[in-house]
């Protein structure tokens, strides 16, 4: 009876359990990553140094649409670094005159885009079209892993694969060929704080950012998750230890 | 009937409210001495959690309304403001996904308990009949809601359920245009749905009314499956089984927490944070997993027609549950080879969402052929059938007396207070 | 609680104070729960981060002539910049501080050294209309300011309530000179 009943339970919760692992098709290796975790956070230089990759390298062809230059400040820049890097840039606006003008970019101006619209984009990029990066970690199954695995994933195509007009082989893409050449190389930026830029650490730490940007709220999130959880725990045996005491008298 | 209560409130104010409105005393009486069974265990409490449930939805809901942009092009951007700047936007919105989740889980194992303990049967059939309609509303409002991120898997999702309609002869096509307001899922879908969405909750909570005056009239089964006979038999609602359904709600409410602080997304598809493109349909759409049980049957006929129908016949066939299974026994406890039954259809509904999120080919589609047949086959012919020949063990004289009686039935029981009647 | 407390079976009598302390702390911590799922719904109507951040604009003055008024805007709100003239300063400093409804002295109402720029959150104080009197061709009321035309409320070139219905003064809102001839508000 009573195993029965557990056995019921234990089959609907596994099956719950088990459901998003029902699409997934490619198992990617895993990494440390320093917002695992129930504790995790941020590694902020890691994501500092990935948003110099993003700057110097991603941004020339892909968006971030949703992100603003103030959220930078949750990777730990002070506001007057987020306000300097925001000046650096020309963000589009209507003049005094009603014509198209510049201005210099405000903290609270979304990240500016490579291209005005897809279309142009696609013209540029021989009808590919570079998806948006505001959420690409949690828009790819397998997140920053697939990501760190699909930087650093290319390589020469097999003898037998006949690659298409400017593909790429990269063995973790769906279909193995990708229009995006390698954008990552040893040495390929050089980062401000003097770590060396490896590729590997390249990959490590734009994904980082990557992951920033798609759940800013991460780390509130999992503060308030521990407490929650806490006070809940205290909640139930609380409440139990009621529900004993009422039931005491009962007589089954 | 006409005339003022007697209100038996010491209170002045109370008193005065209560003679011409008796909330107070309709409060005491359904959830203050309301008779209940004592012996329930902890599945009792998952009726009172999904309540619980509907109200959390209901609020983070309205909340959720009030930043959401209705519109194809500011849906998903509004969608990711909400999480990213308003405050606490993207507790709310986990909380509004994942309760999602969170209310199907519990319905699905209130349905067991009803199964299990037969709780459908004999008076209770109108009872568990409202509880399926419940379920296909929920079914409905989970379905538009998730539409609402408009993501790949909310467009194409919606693309998908609004084309079943298409497999209706003759007028199919035309339903499907009225449901799109248009020729493809575009804005007016958009709109539509988010409308719906919001309105659907309250036709919820109104049969949900209706789902508990029919339960406080029948008075509650319990895992015996006899009825009380004596005060001896049931406690009052309150303390006992308020306290008992708190306890319940607290690791509930663990669950969820845990659920939404620390994996939000592990329920969800990473194809729904890519926004919706109508030109390019993802390599692998499956439905949410609460959906994924009744997307294998839809897969395993290969017949357009006929999978929309088995789909549906899937729930229809729970309408009628109540006169499928002709044993006189409720609960599975006194029947041996039911109670192994039932063990066998929660497996097989569970091979059955599997199927349903694998890609329908080679030995998926059998083995959704054959759990669908078995879906089937446990109500209409196994139900049926192994009422009239099982043999069943024993009932106890009452809850409270563990003497054993001989025959199978339920005991006609003591008419208790039937409070709702006497209103 | 009530005549209809819970009429229990025998052996059911409670026994309230033992059970006392372990209630109060669940009702207690239950209370705290509530409030605590509660505060983050009420929240998420306060202004949000987008909305925040925003919560600051810059404006050139220079284009502003001598006795010309314009109107930007802030938070969504009309902001009231207006160039006065020597008369007009002159004026709305000799003004008595007992002829007021809601006693200012111009200087307080102006930063040092910019007395001729008087900047005001143009909502009327009396029920949110918004007061005529930035542009030349509108009534200005009897006191050279602005003029609300919903209730006839009546504000001097300090933006000072004279006359009507309003309870105060025209709010002037947080700013500050960048340069002599641009502010930035908020």
């Amino acid at each position: 009876m009573q195993t029965l009943r557990i056995a019921a339970v234990a089959a609907m919760l596994g099956f719950v359990a088990l459901a998003p692992a029902l699409a997934q098709e490619m198992e990617y290796p895993h990494q440390n990553w320093s917002f695992e975790g129930p504790f995790g956070t941020y590694d902020r230089a890691s994501a500092q140094r990935g948003f110099q990759i993003y700057k110097e390298v991603c941004s020339n062809c892909h968006s971030m649409k949703q992100v603003y230059y103030r959220n930078l400040e949750g990777i730990g820049l002070s506001p007057d670094a987020v306000k300097a890097i925001a000046a650096s840039v020309d963000v589009p606006t209507i003049g005094d005159d009603g014509q198209p003008a510049e201005r210099k970019g405000l903290p609270s101006d979304h990240f500016k885009a490579p291209y005005p619209n897809d279309k142009a984009a696609r013209a540029a990029q021989n009808g590919a079209l570079p998806p948006d990066q505001s959420v690409i970690i949690k828009a790819r199954e397998g997140g920053a892993d697939y990501i760190y695995s699909l930087l650093l994933g290319y390589e020469a195509p097999p003898a037998d694969v006949k690659m298409g007009d400017g593909m790429n082989y990269n063995k973790w893409f769906t279909g193995h060929q990708i229009a995006m050449a390698a954008p990552l190389t040893e040495g390929r930026v050089e980062y401000a704080d003097g770590t060396k830029a490896t590729l590997e650490q390249e990959a490590r730490d734009v994904t980082t950012f990557l992951a920033f940007v798609a759940n800013p709220e991460m780390e509130e999130r999992k503060r308030m998750g521990v407490r929650v959880v806490l006070f809940l725990a205290f909640m139930t045996c609380v409440t139990y230890a009621v529900k004993r005491q009422i039931w005491s008298d009962v007589h089954h | 009937m006409v005339g003022l209560h007697k209100s038996e409130f010491q209170n002045p104010v109370i008193n005065w409210i209560d003679t011409r409105l008796p909330l107070f005393t309709m409060m005491t009486k359904e959830y203050g001495v309301f008779p209940t069974p004592k012996n329930f265990n902890y599945f009792w409490n998952f009726g009172a959690l999904a309540m619980i449930n509907l109200m959390i939805m209901i609020a983070t809901g309205i909340f959720l309304a009030m930043n959401y942009n209705a519109s194809t092009a500011g849906a998903f951007d509004s969608v990711e403001r909400i999480v990213r700047d308003v405050n606490y936007g993207w507790l709310l919105r986990y909380v509004h996904m994942n309760g999602a989740s969170m209310f199907f889980i519990v319905v699905y194992i209130h349905m067991f308990r009803g199964m299990y303990y037969g709780s459908y049967k004999k008076p209770r059939e109108l009872l568990w009949m409202i509880g399926v309609v419940i379920l296909l509303l929920m079914m409905a409002t989970a379905f538009m809601g998730y539409v609402l991120p408009w993501g790949q898997m909310s467009y194409w999702g919606a693309t998908v359920i609004t084309n079943l309609f298409s497999a209706i002869p003759v007028v199919g096509e035309y339903i499907v245009t009225l449901l799109w307001g248009g020729f493809s899922v575009d804005n007016p879908t958009l709109n539509r749905f988010f409308s719906l969405h919001y309105l659907m909750p309250f036709v919820i909570t109104g049969v949900v009314f209706l789902h508990v005056v029919a339960l406080h009239i029948t008075g509650s089964n319990n895992p015996l499956g006899i009825e009380p006979k004596s005060e001896q038999d049931t406690l009052p609602f309150h303390p006992y089984y308020t306290i008992k359904d708190s306890v319940g709600m607290c690791v509930y409410l663990l669950v969820f927490a845990v659920l939404v602080f620390f994996v939000p997304d592990y329920l969800g598809h990473s194809d729904n944070y890519i926004q919706a493109n109508p030109l390019v349909t993802p390599t692998h759409i499956v439905p949410e997993w609460y959906f994924l049980p009744f997307y294998a049957i839809l897969r395993s006929v290969p017949s357009k027609l006929g999978g929309v129908l088995m789909m549906f016949g899937a729930i229809a066939v729970l309408f009628v549950l109540p006169w499928l299974d002709t044993s006189p026994v409720r609960s599975a406890k006194f029947r041996p080879i039911y109670r192994q039954l039932m063990y066998v259809f929660v497996v097989d509904v569970v091979v059955l969402g599997y199927v349903g999120g694998k890609p329908p080919s080679g030995m998926n589609v059998v083995i959704g052929q054959v759990c669908t047949a078995y879906y089937f086959l446990h109500f209409l012919v196994i139900l049926p059938i192994l009422g009239k020949m099982e043999k069943p063990l024993p009932l106890p004289e009452s809850i409270s007396n563990p003497v054993l009686t001989m025959g199978g039935g339920p005991l006609p029981g003591a008419a208790l207070a039937k409070p709702m009647e006497k209103i | 609680m009530s005549a209809t407390a819970p009429t229990l079976p025998d052996g059911h009598a409670q026994d309230p104070g033992k059970r006392d302390f372990l209630k109060l702390v669940a009702g207690f911590s239950a209370v705290i729960g509530v409030g605590a799922l509660a505060w983050p719904l009420i929240d998420s109507m306060n202004p949000s981060g987008d909305v925040l951040a925003l919560s600051s604009v810059e404006f050139d003055l220079a284009p502003v002539a001598e006795g010309q008024g314009v109107t930007i805007v802030w938070r969504g709100k009309p902001i009231f910049v207006r160039h006065r003239t020597a008369a007009e300063i002159k004026t709305a400093e000799s003004v008595k501080l007992s002829d007021l409804g809601d006693p200012a002295k111009d200087a307080d109402r102006v930063k040092a050294g910019h007395s001729q720029w008087i900047v005001l959150v143009g909502i009327c104080t009396h029920l949110g209309c918004v007061p005529l009197g930035n542009k030349p061709t509108d009534p200005r009321g009897d006191f050279g300011g602005w003029f609300c035309p919903c209730h006839g409320s009546q504000y001097d070139v300090s933006g000072r309530m004279r006359h009507g219905p309003a309870p105060a003064n025209l709010p002037v809102p947080p700013y500050a000179f960048m340069t002599d001839s641009r502010i930035k508000i908020g």
